[in-house]
């Protein structure tokens, strides 16, 4: 004998309190996808002056003069660039390397609660990370590094002129420490989704330990790695308190990583409390929304890769 | 000792952590025979194959000790490297795990890779080799640049067993390898193992006591970490000495 089911209800019969909570949150998440929309355009019409002032001079132009109000955003670009990308380059490797000597080398005990400390890293609050920048690496690099790189390296542009500790390389280095759990974090959780018999299935063939990892989890996951690094990149790209710190603060392209410079957020936290023009200001406004666009686009670009690898 | 022998172990115990699993194991594989283990599950049968190419020791935790000699030598002495037993021991396992971004051709040849086998004209030779031999050249010859993964579950399983002939080994493991397949593939796969007995001797972890019978020259029947009855298939089936096993192949427990 069969017995069937009732109708399921349709909608409308369903409780009243579910109808109003459903709608609620359907609203909630509604207007907060709409809040990017507007934070983009309050910023571009906050911008319009500078932008249809300097039109594409603003990017291609080098000179940045609030005194003559000329406003020329490639120092900046320059400096969000070259800082970002050593943090990257340094914390990257460093970053993965980590998550594969945790997750696949050391014992499951060491390696969670290592792995908790990095992650913990991510929790100190930037500006603290900007004081040690300051009291700390700023002097050590003063001293002891950058003496060395300019008597040795000297010749190569990268080190050349003088040093005062602050500066391009200083923003580098604390901003690597800053993406490292970023990058470890999404790393190790790729690794984790990865089958143990992927790993048994090289190791079966005779492979080493290395040649383990190399086929079976760095192959696989490189993609995810990917999207670790470029998530990497975008937190680097927008940190503001701890760069404007250490960075030095001018608004020059200097090809020597020695030399004092200065990124998009942080000419915005610089300058936005004396920007006594309104072009200063909206200039101050164009750059928060290049920023806001790039760093949306590479959270973006990241996300779309990572989320590729975990659905395996 | 039988000339033949090609694995025998001796009184094998297996740990993980303090939990002992595998309870003082002896037996011998002979060379060109097919080995059935079959008990319950968490009977220690799966720890057990897995100790004979040093793979239990992976485990977090897992420890073996005793003898296990592979053409008379001990796997288990000291100066003994585990990965040089894995390219002689080769291991099939429970679900196909073709390496995700690699090709067909490329998986079928992993392991001579490992092995710094680099010649091209070698390794084509050798894919379609061990592809004939696991049955699987027909349907893929046309794209062996194909993502192992893209193929069908069964035939993924046969990809493995390319695999791991590759490399040659004298013996080749299987932990319950058609469990994650259908019917026709795991009748693909049981008529390919009567011809891989002419190369190799396989040593097979089963839950089907009926593919047991079918496929096998021995048997051996686990219960808790312990091996209570080994001896020829017709005889373990037929006539079984002990009464645990009759019980549990008579299916009334386990």
């Amino acid at each position: 004998m069969f017995s069937f089911s009732p109708r399921p209800k349709s909608r409308k019969e369903t409780h009243l309190g579910d109808f109003i909570f459903a709608s609620l949150l359907r609203l909630i998440s509604l207007g907060l996808a709409l809040m990017l929309v507007v934070i983009a355009f309050f910023l571009l019409r906050g911008a319009f002056a500078s932008v249809s002032r300097f039109e594409w001079s603003f990017i291609t132009d080098s000179t940045w003069d609030p005194v003559q109000e000329v406003f020329g955003s490639a120092p900046v670009l320059f400096g969000t660039l070259v800082s970002s990308s050593i943090a990257v380059l340094i914390a990257a490797p460093l970053s993965i390397g980590i998550a594969v000597f945790l997750n696949e080398l050391a014992p499951p005990k060491i390696g969670k609660a290592i792995g908790f400390l990095i992650e913990m890293l991510a929790a100190i609050p930037s500006v603290v990370y900007g004081l040690w920048g300051i009291f700390v690496l700023a002097p050590w690099l003063r001293t002891t590094v950058e003496p060395f790189l300019s008597k040795n390296l000297g010749w190569i542009p990268l080190f050349t002129g003088p040093y005062y500790g602050v500066g391009m390389l200083a923003a580098g280095l604390i901003l690597s420490i800053m993406i490292i759990p970023t990058i470890f974090t999404i790393s190790r959780e790729i690794f984790k989704t990865i089958p143990t018999t992927q790993r048994e299935a090289a190791l079966a063939l005779g492979a080493t330990r290395w040649e383990m990892i190399k086929i079976s989890v760095l192959k696989s996951s490189k993609s995810g790695i990917g999207g670790a690094v470029i998530l990497g990149l975008g937190r680097a790209l927008g940190e503001t308190m701890a760069v404007t710190m250490v960075i030095g603060n001018r608004s020059e392209i200097n090809l020597s990583l020695l030399a004092p410079a200065q990124t998009m957020a942080s000419v915005i936290a610089n300058e936005y409390a004396e920007a006594t023009s309104d072009i200063h200001l909206s200039a101050l406004i164009e750059i928060g929304f290049l920023l806001f666009i790039v760093t949306f686009l590479i959270n973006a670009f990241a996300r779309i890769f990572i989320l590729r690898e975990s659905r395996r | 000792m039988n000339p033949n022998s090609i694995l025998e172990v001796k009184d094998l115990h297996a740990w993980f952590g303090s939990i002992e699993v595998v309870k003082g194991i002896s037996m011998v594989a002979l060379e060109h025979t097919v080995t059935a283990m079959i008990g319950p599950s968490g009977c220690g049968k799966s720890t057990f194959i897995r100790c004979l190419n040093r793979l239990h020791e992976e485990s977090p935790g897992a420890r073996a000790t005793g003898q296990v000699l592979l053409e008379n030598r001990d796997i288990y002495e000291k100066k003994v490297d585990p990965v040089s037993i894995r390219r002689r021991v080769g291991m099939v396992f429970q679900k196909p795990n073709p390496f995700p971004s690699m090709s067909i051709f490329d998986n079928v040849v992993a392991g001579l890779r490992l092995a710094g086998v680099r010649r091209s004209s070698t390794l084509k030779e050798i894919v379609e080799h061990s592809l004939q031999a696991a049955a699987l050249w027909d349907e893929v010859k046309d794209k062996l640049h194909a993502l192992g993964t893209s193929l069908s579950g069964g035939q993924q399983q046969r990809l493995c067993i390319a695999r791991a002939l590759a490399v040659e080994p004298k013996v080749l493991l299987m932990d319950e390898p058609t469990s994650a397949l259908d019917p026709i593939s795991t009748g693909k796969i049981e008529e390919l193992l009567t011809e891989l007995r002419k190369k190799v001797t396989v040593i097979i972890v089963t839950h089907n006591m009926q593919q047991a019978a079918r496929i096998s020259d021995q048997t051996a029947f686990f219960l808790s970490g312990e091996l209570i009855e080994f001896g020829e298939t017709s005889q373990v089936f037929t006539a079984p000495k002990k009464e645990q096993t009759e019980r549990y192949i008579t299916g009334r427990f386990g």
